[in-house]
């Protein structure tokens, strides 16, 4: 293996320090410390109104932290705080080396263009003026995700819902991104469609080497696809650590009645 | 002449005053949205009337002013704008392109090119060239802040994968000044080019959505397209049926109901001063005919 590749997998690629959030007296995130390298995937899990879902938009920067901060190597290798980024940047980064994949589709496709229209948007965003080979790379991507490419001129509106949401991961994977953010990307989806899913993830993630933060309340999402676990309660991580080891081995009560909850396959 | 009712051009003196800092504004940022507080004019939203308080505002007495909608000088609009500022202002009218100082516009650039010391202005119904594609208006102001533009090329993209070409034919997205998309109104594609360096200030007036935005003479304006999908003007394959012209534009006028049409130039002072020049077609009127026959 090369050096420097070595070296670039040694430095954490997303730092959170301390990271809280309060709306008024109600403290949705307290406290958050960690470190994401490259490739990895994160789990967060925890109930409804643990935090999970402001801690990402924290770490994504689309909410301003009230405490603690986050910085991220950028892709010249210097780490910044993003914070300080202008809103320029900021946007810049979100459409080029950042992916979001919401749990509603609806929310990260623009449902009225052409599933094409909707994978190329990012590249024509960042100057690609070349229609065939847009149309080239949608198509190439769509089969990536297992959609047929007959079906690239159709609104994401008729599509099913797995198919919206396999659409939406190729549009977040088009320019390469290095992170991305996960809320709920199986929710909504039944089960069938959500194994179907799952496996497509993992095996992206593992072929792009994309390290990925995915919010969950579904600990067989964790499992398949995370490498670590961070379990969230109250606006706290309660306990974090490797996704067997957490999951299989659980310390605190919370968690401990978390997996026991799931229903023995 | 000047009904004593009016203040000279209509507005009073501190809402052109309002209107001309919006416009000085426009032209220190070609092609940049500027709102304004838009008054109620006499006429319906639609009729022009951003055009109208721009023309209102720019219009000194010795200003020669020439209106057309969708090239012509005879439609109700057209004339109904005219006798409004003839009546309101005093300012002499004419129909000649070449004799204007002021040219208010619907829909069309005339086919005569413009010179120095004249000023375009344009009837805008919707200034913002992305609103169709983002509904949100703080949005579509932060992408121009920004200059993110890859969603204007989201619409052409859309186009040629529906038709096989760009088959937006009118209100074509411009950049202009190498910085700010703009919509050029709702000319048809093949004014575009004409708007490219043109010695002429360009001013565009939008009443119900109280934008202001201009394009200052020589400046650059480049129609978006794709390398592959490079923009065309269109025009319909014929020459004018009245002045033989075959540069201009044409408009489509169906004659009878078993499917006969005519196309004729949209511009109807250039297509007159070419058949006063000697110009023919095929179905011109009789007396240019007869007059073509007796000089030949």
């Amino acid at each position: 293996m090369a050096d420097p590749d070595m070296r670039e997998n040694d430095e954490p690629l997303l730092v959170a320090t301390s990271l809280s959030k309060s709306f008024g007296r109600i403290a949705a995130c307290r406290d958050v410390s960690f470190a994401l390298y490259p490739g990895e995937v994160l789990a967060i899990v925890g109930e409804s109104g643990s935090g999970k879902s402001t801690l990402l938009q924290l770490l994504s920067g689309q909410l301003a932290a009230s405490g603690g901060h986050v910085s991220y190597r950028m892709r010249d290798g210097v780490a910044r705080d993003l914070a300080t980024l202008g809103e320029a940047e900021r946007r810049f980064l979100f459409r080029t080396d950042w992916g979001f994949v919401h749990q509603d589709p609806a929310q990260g496709l623009r449902m009225a263009v052409s599933a094409g229209a909707n994978v190329g948007e990012r590249l024509m965003a960042v100057g690609w003026n070349h229609y065939g080979r847009i149309r080239d790379t949608a198509s190439d991507w769509l089969t990536r995700v297992e959609i047929d490419v007959a079906r690239i001129d159709d609104a994401p509106r008729t599509y099913s819902g797995g198919m919206r949401q396999r659409l939406q991961i190729a549009r977040n994977l088009v320019t390469e991104p290095r992170l991305v953010f996960m809320d709920e990307p199986t929710g909504g989806l039944d089960v069938s469609v959500q194994a179907r899913l799952l496996d497509l993830l993992r095996s992206l993630v593992a072929e792009l080497h994309l390290a990925v933060i995915i919010v969950t309340h579904d600990l067989a999402v964790a499992r398949l696809l995370s490498h670590r676990v961070m379990v969230m309660k109250g606006g706290r991580v309660i306990e974090t650590g490797l996704t067997d080891q957490v999951l299989d081995d659980p310390r605190e009560p919370y968690t401990q009645l978390l997996v026991s909850s799931i229903l023995p396959p | 002449m000047n009904a004593p009712a009016y203040n000279f051009a209509y507005l009073d003196e501190q809402t052109k005053r309002m209107i001309r800092r919006a416009i000085l504004k426009a032209i220190a940022i070609p092609g940049y949205q500027v709102p304004f507080a838009s008054r109620e004019m006499p006429m319906p939203y639609g009729w022009g009337t951003g055009g109208v308080q721009v023309t209102a505002a720019i219009l000194g007495p010795a200003d020669v002013l020439k209106v057309i909608d969708q090239g012509s000088d005879d439609t109700t609009n057209a004339i109904s704008i005219r006798k409004f500022f003839a009546k309101t202002a005093g300012v002499a009218t004419t129909t000649a392109t070449d004799d204007a100082t002021v040219i208010q516009t619907r829909h069309r650039i005339p086919e005569t090119a413009l010179h120095a010391n004249q000023v375009l202005v344009y009837q805008v119904p919707i200034p913002e060239p992305l609103r169709f594609l983002e509904p949100r208006e703080t949005e579509t102001r932060r992408m121009h802040a920004l200059a993110e533009y890859g969603l204007m090329h989201v619409k052409l993209y859309e186009d040629i994968a529906r038709f096989g070409h760009i088959a937006t034919a009118y209100a074509y997205p411009v950049k202009v000044n190498a910085r700010y998309v703009m919509d050029p109104s709702p000319t048809p594609k093949f004014d575009n080019p004409k708007m490219d360096d043109c010695p002429a200030l360009q001013l565009f007036g939008a009443g119900r959505e109280k934008r202001i935005y201009a394009i200052p003479p020589y400046t650059k304006v480049v129609s978006l397209d794709f390398e592959d999908h490079p923009f065309e003007p269109y025009r319909f394959n014929a020459p004018c049926a009245l002045c033989a012209a075959e540069n201009s534009y044409l408009d489509e006028i169906v004659t009878d109901d078993k499917g006969s049409r005519m196309f004729v130039c949209s511009d109807t002072d250039y297509c007159e001063s070419r058949q006063a020049a000697g110009h023919h077609g095929s179905l011109s009127a009789a007396p240019y005919k007869e007059k073509a026959g007796s000089h030949g």
